[in-house]
């Protein structure tokens, strides 16, 4: 077992599962990276972060498809050629793109299975980059994992560290349903052990990354590793907290996150994403309707304002939630006592 | 300054580079003898008792309970209760001015080496220590759903003064994921390859569990290999086998349904955390592997019981044997150690389970390092 970044992590289970099924392809604008340029290199860049370096010169031009800047044409694209028989992964780069092809990913992909009366389906991932972080500006920092958990007919994946990301997209290009994977790209240099083996992890199974008794904490994606250092952080304190990573939000682990505020009774739910309608609202309407006997304080949301993501620096820093925010959010739950009634 | 001892953070395992001091077992001021068990230290694999290496007064607790220390740091200090505080202050400066964690400088050349062995169509992960020792190696083969980990603390207590090698049966660890019919026949044969590709004429041979069984096989077909048998808590000795937690562990697939399979392996169930879990875990989700478990289930344990009856070989193998085993083994039971042949060593650990190895992991590497010396003379 070696240690590996996110990157290398999502780029070895793709070539691990295009070396295992021959059905497996790959597209997406620059996927293979620097074709119509004059160098003569053809796989100069791998997609625009390098997350698909090398698999253009191991599997060829048939099965790593550089497309045109059209999203509703390749994604389209894909949608038939799962439909038919492949399995592609298609690379929409920044989710923030999907407005150029939402009908395909929303009434065509995502639907194909109820609609055809079950008798087809659709093989498909489409992997995007999201999250704020990285000085992207606010068309290309977006955390828009609700918009698709939203959508009935897609399974959406959004991994905290490169172990989860390995099993999470093998298991997410083996899946006979949409899959929309969902890469925070500030993470893509994070490292940590990751088996050299192909392996799964199964959807809909949430992951407790730290497990105490006094509150729960419900954390996406890179959040997680934020929820973790502030239950580090509280534990020293005396205040124990159980971390869930929920790992999809679609299908979403329910039955996980209230045994949890059921043992608990204090709730922080943690996501990136803004405030209206995301994931924070859905779990908190899941605990508030069936877990509400066992709750001792009110649900702390802790999310982005409400805004478009900031280009400045400071600005943006002040947007996205860090440690303190949900160190703070914690430690008011936790102080929280009901009032007597007079 | 008078006799002072420092208790540094132990080595357990190879791979260990830092522990946590879990708990202090005693209070400061306590009188120590050597062997006595004085604190627990947990790392990425294990939670396990230290014990003191030598006597004395234990007059500073200097790790908190909690604390992450590297391996050779200070936790603690021993010392006459003649000895004033003053000197153990100074003590524990000067000690900790000059401490620096392994890795830095350069080791000695008999480091651990992991490597990958090609027998046949298999890909065998292997580890060595002590390689530099002459004389017979020890070979070490875990069991059912293990690893080469099983002996993270029996290798480094033999590999002082001998070459031990551990390694991943087929389908486990980081070996192929292929087990062939899964019997132990064919995983002795694999092993015969892996002496082979060593150049190992001869060898020492530590079975665990299924590991026993491949064990006895491998005597049956390779007497000349076998330089002598330890089997710890074997199968092939007896018929029952406890199909609950076999069945349990290749079905459970998340940490909550796999603790209470797992904690049958051990007496003490305490010894079962939480990363222990997260690690079979992560194993049994790599492509094969839970294929694998079935396909030996199904071969080795047919029917519910045992399938391949090795006492037999314990009659005719010519080298000394020794069986080791925990009276509250609830896997295999230890009535499997009874009317084995006069020359058969036999020791029954109380109040321990299926893993002797771990739980009573410093009378284990001293049964084996006595037995091996004996066999040799």
């Amino acid at each position: 077992m070696t240690k590996k970044s996110f990157r290398q992590a999502i780029n070895e289970a793709l070539r691990q599962e295009m070396q295992r099924d021959p059905r497996v392809i790959l597209m997406g604008e620059d996927v293979a990276g620097g074709r119509g340029g004059t160098s003569g290199v053809k796989d100069a860049w791998g997609g625009v972060l390098g997350v698909t370096k090398g698999l253009l010169t191991e599997f060829g031009e048939d099965r790593v498809l550089d497309t045109p800047i059209s999203e509703a044409s390749y994604i389209g694209a894909a949608a038939g050629a799962a439909a038919t028989g492949l399995r592609p992964v298609a690379e929409l780069m920044f989710v923030d793109f999907v407005g150029c092809c939402l009908d395909q990913i929303m009434n065509q992909a995502a639907k194909f299975r109820y609609m055809f009366g079950g008798k087809a389906r659709t093989p498909l991932v489409i992997r995007a980059m999201y999250g704020a972080g990285f000085n992207a500006a606010a068309q290309h920092s977006q955390a828009l994992y609700p918009l698709f958990t939203h959508i009935p007919g897609l399974k959406v994946v959004v991994p905290s560290s490169p172990y989860e990301a390995k099993g999470l997209l093998i298991e997410a290009i083996r899946d006979d349903d949409p899959v929309i994977f969902l890469e925070n790209k500030v993470m893509y240099d994070d490292e940590e052990d990751v088996p050299d083996d192909p392996y799964t992890i199964p959807f809909g199974e949430a992951n407790l990354t730290r497990e105490g008794d006094d509150v729960t904490i419900v954390a996406f994606g890179r959040m997680v590793n934020f929820a973790n250092q502030a239950a580090d952080r509280l534990e020293k304190d005396g205040i124990s907290c159980t971390v869930i990573d929920p790992r999809t939000t679609s299908p979403l682990d329910a039955a996980t996150i209230l045994d949890c505020v059921n043992e608990t009774g204090r709730l922080v739910i943690v996501d990136e994403s803004s405030p209206r309608c995301n994931m924070a609202t859905d779990v908190a309407a899941l605990v508030a309707e069936e877990a509400f006997d066992a709750l001792k304080a009110p649900i702390r949301r802790v999310t982005p304002p409400h805004t478009p993501v900031p280009f400045a620096t400071v600005l943006e820093k002040l947007y996205v939630p860090d440690v303190e925010k949900i160190e703070a959010a914690v430690r008011s739950v936790a102080a929280y006592r009901v009032k007597e009634e007079a | 300054m008078g006799n002072i001892t420092p208790i540094t953070m132990p080595k357990f395992g190879l791979a260990m580079t830092e522990g946590k001091l879990a708990s202090w077992s005693v209070p400061v001021g306590t009188d120590i003898s050597a062997g006595q068990e004085i604190a627990d230290i947990e790392t990425s694999k294990i939670t396990n008792g230290y014990e003191s290496p030598a006597a004395g007064v234990l007059r500073r607790q200097v790790a908190p309970e909690g604390e992450m220390l590297p391996v050779g740091a200070l936790i603690g200090v021993l010392a006459d209760t003649d000895v004033p505080d003053a000197d153990i202050d100074a003590f524990i400066t000067k000690f900790n001015e000059s401490f620096a964690p392994e890795g830095g400088g350069a080791e000695a050349s008999d480091e651990p080496v992991r490597k990958a062995v090609t027998v046949g169509d298999l890909t065998i992960s292997v580890q060595e220590s002590g390689s530099s020792h002459e004389g017979v190696p020890v070979l070490l083969i875990h069991g059912f759903g293990g690893d080469l980990t099983n002996w993270l603390l029996t290798q480094p207590a033999l590999s002082d003064t001998r070459h031990v090698i551990s390694f991943d049966l087929p389908g486990h660890g980081e070996s192929t994921k292929k087990v062939g019919d899964g019997s132990p026949v064919t995983f002795a044969e694999t092993v015969a390859g892996l002496a082979r590709e060593l150049k190992i004429p001869r060898v020492h041979v530590v079975g665990h569990s299924l590991g026993g069984a491949i064990a006895l096989e491998l005597a049956k077909a390779h007497p000349d290999l076998v330089a002598s048998l330890s089997l710890v808590a074997p199968a092939g000795l007896g018929s029952d086998i406890n199909m609950a937690f076999i069945n349990g562990f290749i079905e459970a697939d998340r940490r909550k349904t796999l603790e209470p399979v797992v904690q049958c392996l051990v007496h003490d169930k305490s010894l079962i955390t939480r990363q222990m879990l997260e690690n079979i875990i992560r194993t049994k989700r790599l492509d094969g592997v839970v294929a694998g478990l079935r396909t030996i289930a199904d071969t080795c344990f047919r029917d519910g019981k045992q399938a391949f009856p090795l006492r037999s070989v314990l009659e005719t193998f010519t080298g000394p044997v020794q069986v080791l085993w925990g009276e509250a083994d609830e896997i295999l039971s230890v009535s499997g150690a009874d009317g084995l042949p006069d020359a058969v060593t036999v020791v029954r650990y109380p109040d321990t389970g299926h893993m002797p190895q771990l739980e009573k992991a410093g009378d284990v590497s001293r049964a084996l390092a006595t037995f091996l010396d004996r066999a040799e003379a």
